[in-house]
């Protein structure tokens, strides 16, 4: 269920009724229906569903999270085939 | 802060792994309820990742895999009636009623339309008032909001020619009736994230205390998972049963308020029916009576349509974890992906589509002839 | 409501009789996954037309006939082009009827010299709309370095047709010693793509009616005989070319892997994918390794001659963005497996029919 995505608030069309948006998701952008998060402002991230946006995203949250994650596991170790660390190595020039 | 790629950072996810090897003493099996997440772990090879100790089972949260083949059958005999035309999300239109699917009204000249929101359909009811046009209400909460929206919408417009083949579904009641299922192996729940977006988490305190199962609420990018399982993991070694956000950008306790208005005023609980697995009390939401005029179901007089369900895989055991796909009989057998028996066996994010796929990849089989598998040219 | 859940007894979960839908595979009517390219494209071929007139030609499984005619040899192709809306962003059904049947020609190693082009109009049609799309085939054409032979025209009633459908055929000369098809693709061989994929796809979807969204996307649509002959300028010796139509990069690593009997292993973060792409397809729910693309191509290349000719495709217009995104492997024959940018694997399949937005 529920696929829905991160996109950044671009324009609120205050006219709109219900209550629309433009939301920009890294280069694609798509009109989304604003009116659950009525004092959402131009350049917050919503995450939208079906067209619709449920819920602002909380900066300070995600920041928090990937602090943490930074912190776990701080032991490096060898793991993986040749394979694997072929792939990594790729990881520096894709395109995502 | 894109909030997508961060959350698909390699190295992160390598610590986030080596925390929970660290952690995990004992096997625990942990369900991830929606299937937006199964579609992650899967495409990102998640759970070949985990330690061995950790076995992530796919839940019930496809709305597509648990609407009960009434209801299809309702949506293809509305779909094929003349006048009308019968908007849905891409997902439903491969789901099998019996017999026939969306696809093929189409193809027998019924409009089926692909709707990216349910908006469009309001729409396009707008735009050609001499047709009926009828929106196909599937999916869980996180739905709920958009088809609220689109069914008061209506109203407001006064559009006599638009209505609703209502199919909702709730977790929190699915979660209780997986949880007391004989022999349920369960031991932790990855809940939905994008549900406790717009719900909340009032309603999960209560399940993981009563049985006493550690609820984390978990997002849908790699670290978000891993993050679900490491949390979950922890609880259950100190033998911990909470509920815990680790999706909380994008979750708050309280939910979204205005859309859990919009659901309750347009929508009321009710009893349904799920796939393969029976009645689950209060798991649904039908139109309430000020919205009725706008049900589908009576417009077109579809009430009476009945469908036995045929019980022909396991799949239901699949996806509780009681048995592994290749426990069953048909696997492999008279059930592969190109004659599948069940769900589980379609998407290749279905655990037993994914264990065909992994199994063939191990043994090597040598493939079939050249000539046998023609394909098209060009 | 009369909730047919409220008239049943109550159920406990009994997973015992859990079953799941499963899509019907068995249509008695043609449905649009029929012409999507992927495991339903190839059962139609399979179940309706080999039985009726297939042949040893026919089951080489190339994009283009390769034929042995009076000491020359010739590719041969044809195909039909449907696209709506006519005109999108990049290019239009014009460009898409030379293109295509350039390429298809390509894929063999041919030069393409002469098409054919058909049109089947429906009652109604503007005169200027037609005007433009044969003004694009034109171009099309002359950019490609081919000639417009013969055609044909038809019009059908209003109603029975949906504008302007377009069918062409070319041939072109193959060179000597050069011998490309999917049967060819060897353990070990480099797997290179000449460009990021996606773009033709996600460019048409934008426009469609019902998910229009705005994106600075265009069409990669692109003739691509020039391209390969300076590969084949390298050497000689390429075993696989294909280009990624309908079903993409994954449909098309599927055909080869099945009728080499060779398994292909693909580097998931190798594979340029543009932002925008990935982003459309994210919100989508659809994945761009199944997206299509009109100016891709994937070779199969013996790994001695892998880096030149790279770098050969890189020094092409049609090719500056060329990646290595795999190789070909003895391991799991028939399958594609895709090495994930997490560390993980999972098993590329052939898709089913087309691709449609989700929301699960």
């Amino acid at each position: 269920m529920c696929l829905a995505v991160p996109g950044k608030v671009v324009s609120i069309d205050h006219r709109a009724d219900p209550l629309t948006g433009l939301i920009d998701f890294g280069g694609v952008r798509k009109q989304a229906c604003l009116e659950y998060l009525p004092d959402v402002r131009v350049g917050e991230y919503v995450i939208v569903h079906v067209g619709f946006a449920l819920q602002r995203l909380d900066e300070e949250s995600a920041r928090a999270s990937l602090e943490l994650f930074g912190q776990l596991g701080l032991l490096e170790e060898e793991f993986g085939d040749a394979w694997e660390q072929a792939a990594r190595q790729e990881s520096g020039s894709e395109a995502r | 802060m894109r909030y997508i790629d961060e959350f698909n950072d390699p190295e992160l996810a390598r610590r986030l792994l080596d925390e929970i090897r660290a952690t995990v003493t004992r096997p625990w099996a942990l369900m991830e309820v929606c299937g937006g997440q199964t579609h992650s772990i899967i495409r990102h090879g998640i759970d070949q990742l985990l330690p061995e100790e950790v076995e992530l089972i796919h839940g019930p949260g496809c709305p597509v895999c648990v609407t009960p083949l009434d209801v299809i059958d309702k949506a293809l005999e509305i779909a094929a009636r003349p006048g009308v035309i019968f908007c849905s999300f891409g997902d439903m239109l491969r789901v099998p009623g019996t017999g026939r699917d969306l696809f093929r009204v189409k193809g027998e000249g019924g409009d089926v339309r692909v709707v990216y929101s349910p908006l469009d359909a309001v729409d396009l009811a707008r735009r050609h008032p001499d047709r009926q046009v009828v929106f196909f209400a599937i999916g869980f909460e996180t739905t709920a909001p958009a088809n609220a929206m689109a069914v008061h919408q209506a109203r407001r417009l006064g559009l006599a020619n638009f209505s609703l083949l209502v199919s909702h579904v709730r977790v929190p009641p699915a979660i209780e009736a997986i949880m007391t299922a004989p022999a349920c192996r369960v031991r932790g729940f990855l809940a939905a994230g994008h549900v406790c977006s717009v719900m909340g988490t009032d309603e999960y305190p209560d399940l993981a205390e009563r049985h006493r199962v550690p609820i984390v609420v978990t997002g849908f990018e790699p670290l978000d998972i891993l993050e679900g399982i490491r949390r979950a993991v922890h609880q259950l070694e100190r033998g911990e049963h909470r509920v815990e956000n680790a999706y909380p950008r994008a979750v708050r306790e309280q939910g979204n308020p205005a859309a859990v208005r919009m659901i309750e005023e347009v929508f009321e609980v009710t009893d349904r029916n799920w796939r393969g697995i029976g009645r689950i009390p209060g798991s649904g939401w039908r139109l309430a009576d000020a919205f009725r005029a706008y049900d589908a179901e009576h417009r077109f007089d579809v009430t009476g349509i009945r469908t036995e369900e045929p019980a022909e895989c396991r799949a239901g055991e699949v996806l509780q974890g009681l048995i592994k796909p290749t426990d069953c009989a048909a696997f492999g057998t008279t059930c592969t992906p190109r004659t599948p028996l069940g769900a589980t066996m379609v998407s290749s994010e279905g655990a037993c589509a994914a264990y065909y796929l992994y199994r063939r990849m191990t043994d090597s089989p040598a493939p079939k002839s050249a000539a046998q598998e023609m394909n098209p040219v060009g | 409501m009369a909730d047919l859940a409220t008239e049943s007894p109550e159920a406990v979960v009994d997973p015992a009789d859990w079953t799941c839908p499963a899509p019907l595979r068995d249509q008695p009517v043609v449905v649009m996954g029929h012409g999507g390219g992927g495991a339903l494209s190839a059962e139609l071929v399979q179940q309706i037309f080999a039985p009726a007139y297939g042949n040893p030609t026919l089951a080489a499984l190339t994009d283009s006939a390769v034929l042995d005619l009076g000491g020359a040899r010739l590719a041969f192709s044809t195909d039909s082009y449907v696209v709506r809306p006519l005109f999108f962003p990049g290019g239009s059904l014009g460009d898409l009827a030379v293109n295509g049947t350039v390429n298809d020609l390509a894929m063999s190693g041919a030069r393409p010299t002469h098409l054919s082009a058909a049109f089947i109009l429906e009652e109604g049609v503007e005169l200027a709309v037609l005007a433009r799309v044969a003004r694009a085939l034109g171009a099309a054409a002359e950019a490609a370095g081919v000639t417009i032979a013969t055609g044909d025209t038809k019009v059908v009633e209003s109603g029975h047709g949906d504008g302007v459908y377009v069918t062409t055929a070319g041939v072109g000369l193959v060179p000597a010693g050069v011998d490309i098809r999917p049967q060819r693709a060897r353990p070990g061989d480099a797997v290179l793509v000449s460009g990021p994929i996606g773009l033709h796809g996600v460019a048409v979807m934008s426009v469609r009616e019902g998910l229009e969204f705005g994106v600075e996307t265009t069409s990669d649509t692109a003739p691509l005989a020039d391209l390969v002959a300076a590969m084949l300028a390298v050497t000689p010796d390429i075993h696989v070319l294909r280009d990624p139509t309908r079903g993409g990069l994954g449909a098309s690593l599927n055909e080869i892997a099945r009728a080499s009997g060779t398994g292909v292993r693909l580097r998931e973060r190798a594979v340029p994918v543009p932002d925008e792409v990935a982003n459309a397809c994210g919100f989508l729910g659809l994945d761009p390794l199944y997206v299509a693309n009109e100016g891709r191509l994937v070779a199969f290349v013996p790994p001695e001659h892998a880096e030149a000719v790279l770098a050969a495709m890189r020094a092409h217009p049609q090719g500056t963005d060329a990646a290595l995104i795999g190789e070909c492997v003895a391991d799991h024959p028939g399958m594609v497996v895709v090495a994930t940018a997490l560390g993980g694997t999972r098993v590329l399949d052939l898709p089913l029919g087309e691709q449609l937005p989700r929301i699960c």
